[in-house]
Order: structure tokens, then sequence, then C-alpha cells
């Protein structure tokens, strides 16, 4: 029999970046694809590209559904053919009711007036489906993260569904709920239904998928038949085979006594104060060392650190910090930056940039004191100050009255660590460093960073991008479900011992 | 490859920056665009009166009396801008300048306290209130559009019950009088003026002005910085000069230099420079640009917008003192509706809706449209209220649009 899917040389590209290189994926009628690869990897460029949200022509290449090439121009096109995808953001309102959820946008009404009797007769008949006892009327804010990711399956069968596409589908679920889950796909399965599941657990993969895709820096790797089993070092050594090149400043480690501590660190989740996002905790920095944080998407590792810096994540933070050994009081942000910490944000543009400001602005934000007298800026010393920031770390622009958004990624990111480094800090926390910067511009932010690594400072360096930890890291904290599973040092640390650390605990704890 | 083309841009415009004072108008239209508007509409009615036979419009008085009617608008705005530059919004102000009007005029007429002492009471109560609503917005995060709705209710109820079975309180001490509709005295009775104090106060800060602008240029050139084409310089600090040494003959041939005008400059001045060159106008600023961003900089957010409610409280009761002494009585309905003039000054004089954009100068300018407006439609054209009310309304959407429209286009 032919193919369900068949996509032929999908080739996508992004302003200077080519985010999905010819890539081929071959689905058969009725089995569970599993498609894997590291943050990145373009699993999800693909999804949308099959979904019809990059729509046709911006991409090259075919997708050929049941037999025929489609030209999908949007969601509803795709959701028409019968391809419905469940993001791993679920997209459900929560203050409406699961069949308003499930019938959202595509209500059953005669002009325009909703037939509410139809509606949970058929919603009743969904949650059956899916195995969920609850009243269609239920708010979806009442129901546990599980039971809404069931909610979105009845979603995608109440609309005829061919191809079912699950992002991450366990990714927010504790164990017994993804086992449910597993199960259901299973069941629909052996109904004939045909699904594509992306993944990173690979106990998961293992144990549903008949035929597995490994994407790797926007190229297809390998498609394994999975029916009788594959091994994972087999999966692991196609998803992170790459070679290290020259793309890092060499490193002069000078590395003294222990700079910060940390023990037994928890932090719950900000809204839902029962679930636990650091666990247990304990971790050092030595002066001139740096340290990497690697671990998987929601691994919580930006959750640690905000935590850690003045509280600025979680509810119920406990846990002690040590400076030079002194126990540390870091329980508000102003603390933080006063015991010498400094916290440079994955997402600078949210959490980092006053955009409409200039250079000069953001470089004195967070020491304004500094440049001030009695209260009153010293405008000459702050434009010294922002001055010498832009040559020492050569920021590129016409002068320091530049606005910031107008700056390119590599820039911006300058500018914040010029913030960081005027507070004077003794430990830079720097979350996601070279997220969204070219290469070029890496390299410069690499060069920085060791230049205050040399210089005496503490740095610790969240990172999903593994080459880049293994490149510039003297020791590596393996972080999984909340916890650190592994302390990997700079000799022993390879893409494949951190990914097995993290596999070998995945769904370790349930939650 | 992107840097250089980024380069090459910027320098292009830096070139048209320097290069003509018709570019450098065009670049900074927005700045320099309302003071242009306001002086279109003062010549606007200066011609239209001077056409129809009506007494002129720029007239020693009518320039008093824009002063004087707009005072309480201005000091307000000046508050108000804080707050819009924070993100939020005060509704509430209206409503206070009534409650703190009956509430002095209670002390001080019915009771009989010195006028200084009930002053300091009313500044105390102003801030409390503020103090009350900036609680509710900054620490326990509840729309400021709700909690000053609230608060406009909540006061205008309260000075019901200030004034009692009283429907006004009245007459007012002379000393506060003095503050709203007094004129500085004539030291120098000399010249043939009603009071030349006023004209050679007028010379002093036109000099003032004049000196600390060259100088600033002076200093920005020394650190090669200087944008601002010298023709255009040169143009813009004459222009004002004159306009300052010409407002100071009108005003010295009629009553001289009102009091208010003294209160209302020393006040645009300090929150100038409030917003301007410290570290917790910085921070204000910071707050309405990225209120993430500051928080995770060591900004306390909160506490900032606390304080623009303190301070907001503080020039709202500043407010309601001058508007009691110029209507020469409190009543329940005083102040009534003036939140809405405020609000607009500020959005007229270039605040962003969004927060984090706003000047003191371009809020007071707003406030000035909108006085000159009134004015003119009233005096010179004797329009009725209705018109007045619409012109009024168009304005400002003319004004906020023309914002957006710009920063989309930038």
């Amino acid at each position: 029999m032919a193919p369900i899917l068949e996509m032929r040389g999908i080739t996508k590209t992004f302003p200077g970046v080519k985010a999905l290189d010819d890539v081929n994926l071959t689905v058969q009628h009725g089995e569970i694809h599993a498609i894997c690869g590291e943050n990145g990897a373009g699993k999800s460029t693909l999804m949308k590209v099959l979904s019809g949200v990059y729509p046709h022509g911006s991409y090259q290449g075919d997708i050929i559904f049941d037999g025929k090439v489609k030209a999908f121009r949007g969601i509803r096109d795709s959701e028409h053919a019968g391809i419905i995808i469940i993001h791993q953001e679920l997209a459900l309102v929560p203050l409406l009711s699961i069949a308003e959820n499930i019938f959202l946008g595509n209500e059953i009404s005669r002009f325009g007036v909703i037939d509410w009797d139809q509606v949970f007769a058929r919603t009743e008949k969904l949650l059956a489906q899916v195995g969920l006892s609850e009243s269609p009327a239920t708010l979806i804010k009442d129901l546990g993260v599980g039971k809404q990711q069931l909610v979105e399956i009845a979603k995608a069968l109440s609309k005829k569904v061919r191809l079912l596409i699950l992002d991450e589908p366990t990714a927010s679920l504790n164990e017994r709920d993804s086992q449910a889950l597993l199960d259901l796909l299973l069941a629909f399965k052996a109904e004939g239904m045909t699904s594509i599941m992306i993944s990173h657990k690979l106990n998961e993969i293992s144990r549903v998928a008949d035929s597995i895709t490994v994407l790797r820096d926007g190229s297809t790797v390998s498609t394994l038949d999975a029916t009788n089993g594959v091994s994972e070092d087999r999966i692991i050594s196609d998803m992170v085979g790459r070679q290290l090149d020259d793309r890092y400043p060499p490193r002069h480690p000078n590395i003294g006594e222990t700079l910060f501590e940390v023990k037994d660190w928890n932090a719950y989740h900000h809204l839902n104060t029962q679930r636990r996002i650091v666990k247990d905790v304990s971790f050092n920095v030595r002066k001139g060392e740096i340290v990497g944080i690697a671990g998987l998407m929601g691994a919580g590792r930006t959750e640690l650190a905000m935590s850690i810096f003045g509280r600025s994540y979680g509810r119920n933070v406990s846990g002690e910090a040590f400076i030079h050994g002194k126990p540390v009081d870091v329980s508000t942000i102003t603390r933080a930056i006063d015991a010498g910490l400094a916290y440079v944000t994955e997402d600078r543009k949210q959490y980092g940039l006053l955009l409409e400001d200039d250079i000069r602005q953001n470089v004195s934000l967070a020491n304004l004191p500094e440049i001030a007298k009695n209260g009153v800026i010293d405008t000459e010393r702050e434009r010294t100050v922002a001055e010498d920031y832009r040559t020492s770390l050569r920021i590129r622009s016409s002068d320091i009255f530049h606005k910031t958004l107008n700056l390119s990624g590599g820039n911006q990111q300058k500018v914040v660590l010029s913030k960081w480094l005027f507070s004077d800090p003794e430990l830079l926390i720097l979350d996601e460093p070279t997220r969204g910067i070219d290469v070029g511009a890496k390299f410069e932010i690499y060069s920085i960073i060791e230049r205050l690594a040399s210089e005496g400072k503490g740095i610790l360096m969240i990172s999903s991008e593994m080459p880049e930890l293994l490149g510039m890291c003297d020791r590596i904290y393996v972080m999984n479900e909340g916890r650190f599973v592994a302390e990997l040092a700079r000799g022993e640390a390879t893409q494949e011992s951190i990914m097995r650390a993290i596999i070998r605990t995945a769904g370790r704890d349930a939650a | 490859m992107s840097i250089k083309t980024f380069d090459a841009k910027s320098d292009a415009s830096r070139e048209e920056d320097s290069g003509s004072s018709l570019g450098y108008f065009k670049n900074h239209l927005r700045e320099y665009g309302m003071l242009v508007a306001l002086v279109a509409i003062v010549l606007f009615f200066a011609i239209y009166s001077a056409l129809t036979g009506r007494p002129t419009f720029v007239s020693a008085s009518n320039l008093t009396n824009l002063f004087l009617q707009n005072s309480y608008v201005i000091i307000m705005a000046i508050g108000m801008l804080m707050i819009i530059i924070t993100g939020n919004i005060d509704l509430s102000v209206g409503s206070v300048v009534g409650f703190v009007g009956a509430f002095g005029a209670v002390l001080m007429v019915l009771y009989d306290l010195p006028v200084p002492l009930a002053v300091l009471i009313c500044l105390c109560v102003g801030a409390a209130i503020g103090a009350v609503q900036g609680y509710f917005v900054a620490y326990l995060r509840i729309p400021s559009f709700i909690v000053t709705l609230a608060g406009m209710l909540v006061f205008r109820g309260l000075t019901f019950m200030a004034l009692g079975s009283s429907s006004s309180i009245s007459p007012i001490p002379p000393s506060l009088r003095a503050l709203s509709t007094g004129t500085i005295p004539d030291f120098l009775p000399a010249f043939d003026l009603a009071n030349s104090t006023t004209l050679i106060l007028a010379a002093v800060v036109a000099l003032a002005f004049l000196v600390f602008g060259i100088g600033k240029r002076g200093r920005k050139a020394g650190l090669g910085n200087v944008h601002e084409p010298s023709a255009f310089f040169f143009g813009r600090m004459a222009i004002v000069a004159l306009a300052i040494l010409y407002m100071g003959y009108l005003m010295s041939t009629n009553r001289g230099l009102p009091n208010v005008l003294i209160l209302m400059a020393l006040l645009i001045a300090i929150y100038a420079f409030v917003t301007t060159r410290t570290t917790i106008g910085r921070r204000v600023y910071a707050v309405g640009g990225n209120e993430k961003a500051a928080k995770l900089s060591g900004v306390k957010t909160e506490r900032i917008v606390f304080l623009a409610f303190v301070n907001m409280g503080v020039l709202a009761a500043v407010a309601g003192l001058v508007f009691f002494a110029r209507v020469g009585s409190a009543t329940a309905k005083n102040g009534t509706g003036l939140e809405l003039d405020v609000i607009a000054a500020c959005f007229i004089g270039g605040a962003s809706a969004y927060g984090g954009v706003g000047k003191v100068t371009g809020a007071v300018i707003g406030a000035f449209i909108m006085g000159a407006l009134n004015m003119g439609m009233q005096s010179a054209m004797q329009l009725s209220i209705d018109y007045q009310q619409l012109v009024k309304g168009l304005v400002l959407l003319a004004a906020v649009s023309f914002d957006v429209y710009n920063r989309n286009k930038a």
C-alpha cells in the first residue's frame, strides 16, 4: 500500500538560517511514526510546514498526502484534509467548558445559533473514545494537564482526523498520565489511525513507535524500522553525531577556590504550587570557572536560575546560597545583585532590554547609583561608561545613542552583557547566551565569556546547544525533570554521555 | 553582512540629521510638532478675531487668563505624565481636586485654621490618597483604571460629605486667593508699565535660557555629539527667547506676572529635571518601557509605581487648592471632569498610551493647546460648549493618531 504521507525534499529558510534542508519523511498507513532530534533540529518547523502554518510557496519540496500533492495555504486546509496537530503548548481556553473547547471555531450550529444538545451529545461520545470521564460542561481550568491533553485529542477526533501529530505530548505529564496517553495512541493504532509523535523520550518511543525518523541540523539523518526494537545508542548517536570544530576560543582555565555554592534548592511552579519544578539541586561554581547546565527544554534550568536570582521565579523557594563560603541572602533581586550575582536572561527582548531606549540608558540601568550623586545622574559619566563598554565589547552601532530595538541580536546581547558587567558581579548566570545570534557574533560572545572567566569571574552557563557547552565549559551539570542527574568534568563530557544521563533518568520520578 | 548594511544606513540618516535644518525638523516632527500646532492655533484665533472685528486675541489679559485658567490642569498633567509613563492611568484626580478643595475650605473657613497649616494638611491628605490608590495598583496589582475609577466615585462622594449641608463654602482667605489670582508686586515702579518687575524677570529668564542653551551645545560639541544643525539651533533659541520677552512685556502692561505662573514654572522645572536627570526619573521610564526587564535589573518596580501615585496625589492636592482659590468657593462640583482634560493634555503632548514615553514639557504644551482651544473658541469665536467638546475630542484623536502613524512608519 502507498504511504499516507510523503514529504519530499522539504527546504525551508528563514532570513539567514536554513531551518530545513532537503528533508524527507515517509509515513505509512496505520503506523506510529516517531520524529527525534535535538532542540533546534527542525522537528517543529517540519510539522509547521506539514500543517500549513508555513503556507505552500514559503518552502521548497512536495507534500504528498493520500497520493495527491497538496498545497496547504493554512491550518484550515490541512485540517480539512485530516491532518491535525496537537502542539506542546496546549491551545485550550481555560474559562470555557470541555464541549465549548472541542467545538471552538467548528461549532455545530444553524444560522449561527449553536445546537447545544448535539454539542453535548457528541462531546460525550468523543470523551468516551479518549477514556475521559468528565462532564462536557466542566471548565478546562478545573482539569489537570493530563486530562487537558485528552481533551485536545478529543478535539482532534471531532475533526475527522486521518493523521494525528503530537508534539512532545508527554512533556508536561507525569508517569501515569504519560502511560495512559501512550496506551490510547496504541488503541487508536489498532483501529487503523496513523500518528506522528515528536518526542525526546526514547523509552516512550521504543515502546510505541513503528518507525523513527531522526533529524539533525535541519536534515534527515536516518529512518529506522522500530517494529523489532532499535538500540537507543543508535538513536542517540544519530541525534548528536556532529563534529566539533574551532568554533570556540581557546580556553585557558585559571580556576580558584569555590565562589558560589547552592545547597538543596527547591522551587515550585508559580501557578500550580503543587508542582515542584526544581528538586533538591546542589551545585557550586569556582572562581574563574565556566560551569554549564545541560538539559532539554522544560528541564527547569531557567526556573532554577531565576529562582536563585532574587526569587524572580517560583513559589516556596527554599535552599541555601553561599558566596565565598558565607551564607548570602539572595531573596530579592536587589539583594542578589548586591551579593554579586548577575542574570543574563534567555529572552533579551522580553526580559533584558528597554528596547525603546538607547544603549547608554540600558547599560546603566542595573547600577544607576554608580553614575549618580545624590540621585542626580552624572550624564557625562554615564556616557563615558557606555562608550567604554561599546568599545571593549565591540558593540556595532553609530554611537551610544542608538535605540537597542534597531541593533542586531548579537549586539543586543552585548548591551545586556555590558549592563551586567557594569554592575560588577562575581558570578554571571548566562541563560542561552547565544540564542538567535548568528555564528560570527557567537564567537565574539564566547570570547567575552572566556575573557570574563580568565579575569576571575564565575560563569554559570545554561544552554540547549550541547556543542556550545562542550566547547566552553570546564564542568557540566546535567539537569532533567527538575533534578541535577549528572556532573561531568570537561574530559568526560560528550554529547552521548549527556544525552544518556538525560534519557536514563527520564520519567523516573512521577512528580 | 547585516552589520555592514546597518552601519551604512545609520550613517546616512546621521548625515541627513546634520545636513539641512528642514531634514532635521522632519525627523523631530513629533517633538516640535505640538509646539508648532500651539502657535498655529493662537495665530488662527488672532487672525479670526482681527477679521471679524472682535477684540484682539493675543492680548495681555487673555495671556494672563490662559495661565490662570489652565494652571491646575498643567500642575496635574505633570503628575499624570509620570503615571502614564509607568503604564498606568489616574481617573480620580478631578474628584481629588474637589475633595481637597472642600476639605481645605472646611479647615480654613469653618475651623479658621491658619492658611499655611491648612495647606500643609491638604498636601498630606493628597499624599495619603495617592498612597492608598498606589498601594492597590502597585502591590495588590489591581488595574489602575479600576482602582482610580473607584477613587473617582469615592472622593466625589467624600466631597459631598465634607461640605455637609452647605452647598458651598466661601469666602476664601485672602492669602490663599493671592495664590491663584494675585501677581508679583512691582518693586520698581519705573517705566510706563503696570509692572516692571515682570519685564525684568522675563529678560533675565530669556537671557538665562540663551546662556544655558548655548553652553550645553558647546559642551555637546566638545564631545562630538551635536546633531542639530546650527541654523536650526540658533533659530530655535532666538524664537523662544523673543517669545519669553514678548510674553513678559504683554503681562507687564497688564497686572504683571501671576503668582501661580511662578508656582507652575517652578514645578515644571523641578519635574523636567527629575524625569530627565535623576535615577528615580530614569527608573520611572524603565518601568514603563519594560517592566520585566526593569525588575530583573534590580529596579523596585512596585515602589516606583507606588511613588508615582503618591506624587500624583500631592500634585492633585496642590491643584485642588489652586482651583478652590480661583473659583472662590468650594462646591461639590469643583473639578468634575478635570481628569479628562489632564489625561488629554498628556496624550496630546506625546505620551504613549503603552507607557515608557512622554515628556514633562510635552504634557505642558498639550495642556496649553487645550487651554488655547478653549479660550479661542469661547472668546474669539464664541462657540457654544457642544462645539468646544467636539473640537477638543477631535484634536486628541488627531494628535494620538499622528503619533501612532509616525511610530509605525519608523
